[in-house]
């Protein structure tokens, strides 16, 4: 490869800035809080606190493992017609996918509480068909729903792009050679999508396990998860900024175990993220 | 029947019309005294920051007083208002200095630290003209026990609000909120000063306690309720409770009021083991660049048609004895905010915890969610 010139460097240059300001520093600093006391000197004790938050990390990988599996089972199909579409209407079916994340997600959030919720419309629904009120908020349930909503859309749209990029030919390879539709998809369509595949889950995983907003509102801010409790303990008060320090740190070491784990499942090159 | 329903509706419209503002008769008398002092005092022109509640102040909106423009048509003093959301963010902007403002109104508890650290002025109330319409049991408390420091503003106390279309009359206490019948249906404070609360009113310790052993068990029995709640909310409980999406929860008693005007099921009382009550009073902190017109600003907050003003507006119950003897004025006698004397419950303010035990209590409320 060559050497950079001069001019390219200088392009490069504000991203570089940008990235050490803005992605590094405060990444150093995350870890020199994870790994001192709120006097500053070194120390492990951190790292002994964690116990208690076993089942806010528990939770919030089971929540974001459930959520992750449904987002890919209702992506994949969603994906597959969408490239039977003609290329106009392919867009449309984009646009629509797209036009939620115009809304600030808090309010799309938000708005699930209206639908959910004991007095919300589906209840009034089911209590004008003469169900009894269902308890849809305030339930595992519906923190798992919010995820899904709110993240769908960094599933399908990778999925949507590896798949639309297999070369028409090959499937209708596939056919001459005998194979019926299923195998088509499952011998031809399956692995030349992977790629798409561990890009959606990556993307719909981390921000999943991380999330400390859909489940304060829509679970009734009983349940805390990893991103809750980091989310109290820094606006409680300066003194709890180690603790939430070292929980940052071992939710992003945790990211990046399964980050590494998944692109392990694909071609690491064609990874997309 | 019908008639009767119609008539109850046109009932319960017309009290709640009743408590508009009362704009029209005002009558203000106050021109010259005010707008003399400020010439001599060469005020005119000058600017006055004031740092208060949002929300707390009559502002001018339907058709109320809007009592900033009122002081600066008397005086010429331009009125800057800021609001914050907590006493916590109030004192950290106070503290990390960069700020200057000449009027604050924090709480009774966020009062008692600005002293102890010499953050507020000195006020002389014998120079206040409208001084002696405060009603002397708000004179003198825990924090300003000498009145050096603060003239109070407000006054609120935490009860129990409770749909009657709902669920049949509670017993009047705290345990409402871990009965097993309003699974589901109740609601509990979402933060660890006024959630604890409940529990050591209902175990019958003192909000103050110092003893670590208390706070635990407080917060043991919130674990033995959380199972029970619907949810921890803040200011979500007004949508829920006027919704009917939750029965019963715990709120301020002025912020009852302007639910039932959404919600006129909405019932409220004061738990028998006694509750929580706060103060809010006005201070002129040490940044203070324009002391003359703060003072003067103090007394026009004290003048009874401004008073009355405010009191209407905010709906809190008023330390101003003018204001509670105005029969005019809409929450007039009002048992809620006024309780007779055999109704008061017994009412404990908050006050400013040392450190350790404010860290135990904020660790003991992440126990607590993390349950």
């Amino acid at each position: 490869m060559n050497k950079k010139s001069f001019g390219s460097r200088l392009v490069a240059a504000p991203y570089i800035v940008w990235s050490a300001i803005f992605i590094v520093v405060p990444l150093i600093i995350m870890v020199y809080f994870a790994f001192t006391n709120d006097a500053g000197s070194f120390t492990l004790s951190n790292f002994a606190q964690i116990g208690k938050f076993k089942k806010a990390f528990g939770l919030s990988i089971l929540y974001a493992v459930i959520a992750t599996i449904i987002t890919l089972l209702l992506s994949y199909p969603m994906a597959y017609y969408m490239t039977k579409f003609k290329i106009g209407h392919q867009r449309m079916i984009m646009m629509l996918i797209m036009l939620p994340m115009w809304m600030n997600f808090l309010i799309r959030t938000y708005s699930w509480i209206t639908i959910l919720a004991n007095t919300g419309l589906i209840n009034k629904f089911l209590s004008f068909l003469g169900i009894g009120p269902l308890q849809l908020i305030n339930t595992p349930g519906a923190v798992i729903l919010g995820m899904v909503y709110d993240f769908i859309p960094y599933m399908i749209l990778p999925i949507y792009t590896a798949m639309s990029k297999i070369d028409n030919s090959l499937l209708e390879a596939a056919s001459d050679l005998g194979s019926d539709s299923w195998s088509r998809i499952r011998r031809v369509i399956m692995p030349l999508s992977l790629p798409g595949v561990i890009s959606g889950i990556t993307m719909v995983f981390v921000p999943s396990v991380s999330t400390f907003y859909i489940s304060q509102k829509l679970g009734g801010n009983k349940t805390l998860l990893i991103g809750d409790a980091i989310e109290y303990l820094f606006n409680t008060g300066p003194q709890y900024y180690n603790v939430a320090s070292t929980l940052s740190l071992i939710l992003m070491v945790l990211i990046l175990i399964s980050t590494l784990i998944m692109n392990k499942f694909g071609d690491d090159e064609e990874v997309v993220i | 029947m019908f008639k009767k329903i119609l008539c109850i509706t046109l009932g319960v419209m017309l009290t709640i019309s009743l408590c508009g503002c009362g704009y029209e008769h005002f009558d203000i008398n106050l021109e010259s005294e005010y707008t003399e002092f400020a010439k001599e005092k060469g005020l005119v022109g000058t600017e006055l920051n004031v740092y208060n509640w949002g929300e707390y102040i009559s502002d001018g909106s339907e058709g109320c007083m809007d009592v900033n423009r009122e002081f600066e048509r008397l005086t010429g003093i331009k009125v800057n208002y800021t609001t914050f959301e907590s006493n916590e963010t109030m004192y950290s902007q106070l503290k990390n200095g960069g700020v200057s403002y000449d009027i604050v109104i924090p709480s009774d508890y966020m009062i008692a630290r600005l002293i102890s650290e010499d953050m507020l002025s000195k006020i002389d109330t014998s120079s206040l003209s409208n001084y002696k319409y405060i009603d002397k049991k708000y004179k003198g408390l825990f924090f300003d026990k000498k009145e050096q420091y603060t003239v109070p503003y407000n006054v609120g106390m935490v009860g129990i609000i409770y749909n009657s279309a709902l669920i049949g009359e509670p017993q009047h206490s705290w345990n409402a909120l871990w009965d097993e019948k309003y699974r589901n249906m109740s609601l509990n404070f979402n933060n660890p000063r006024d959630g604890f609360m409940t529990a050591q009113k209902l175990l019958g310790y003192s909000v103050n306690s110092t003893n670590k052993d208390e706070w635990n068990a407080a917060c043991e029995k919130m674990k033995q309720g959380k199972d029970v709640l619907q949810s921890y909310v803040m200011d979500e409980i007004y949508g829920k409770l006027e919704t009917g999406e939750a029965a019963i929860g715990p709120y301020y008693a002025g912020d009852y009021l302007v639910m039932l005007d959404v919600n006129p099921d909405l019932r409220f009382f004061y738990p028998k083991e006694g509750t929580n009550i706060f103060i809010d009073s006005v201070c002129i902190p040490k940044c203070v660049k324009n002391y003359d017109a703060a003072l003067a600003y103090i007394n026009f907050l004290l003048e009874p048609d401004i008073a009355l003003a405010n009191a209407e507006y905010i709906g809190y119950a008023s330390p101003h004895t003018a204001v509670v003897n105005n029969p005019d004025y809409c929450y007039y006698q009002n048992e809620i905010l006024y309780p007779k004397d055999e109704d008061m419950p017994d009412v404990e303010y908050y006050h400013d915890l040392p450190e350790d035990v404010r860290m135990h209590y904020e660790n003991l409320w992440l126990d607590l969610k993390l349950y």
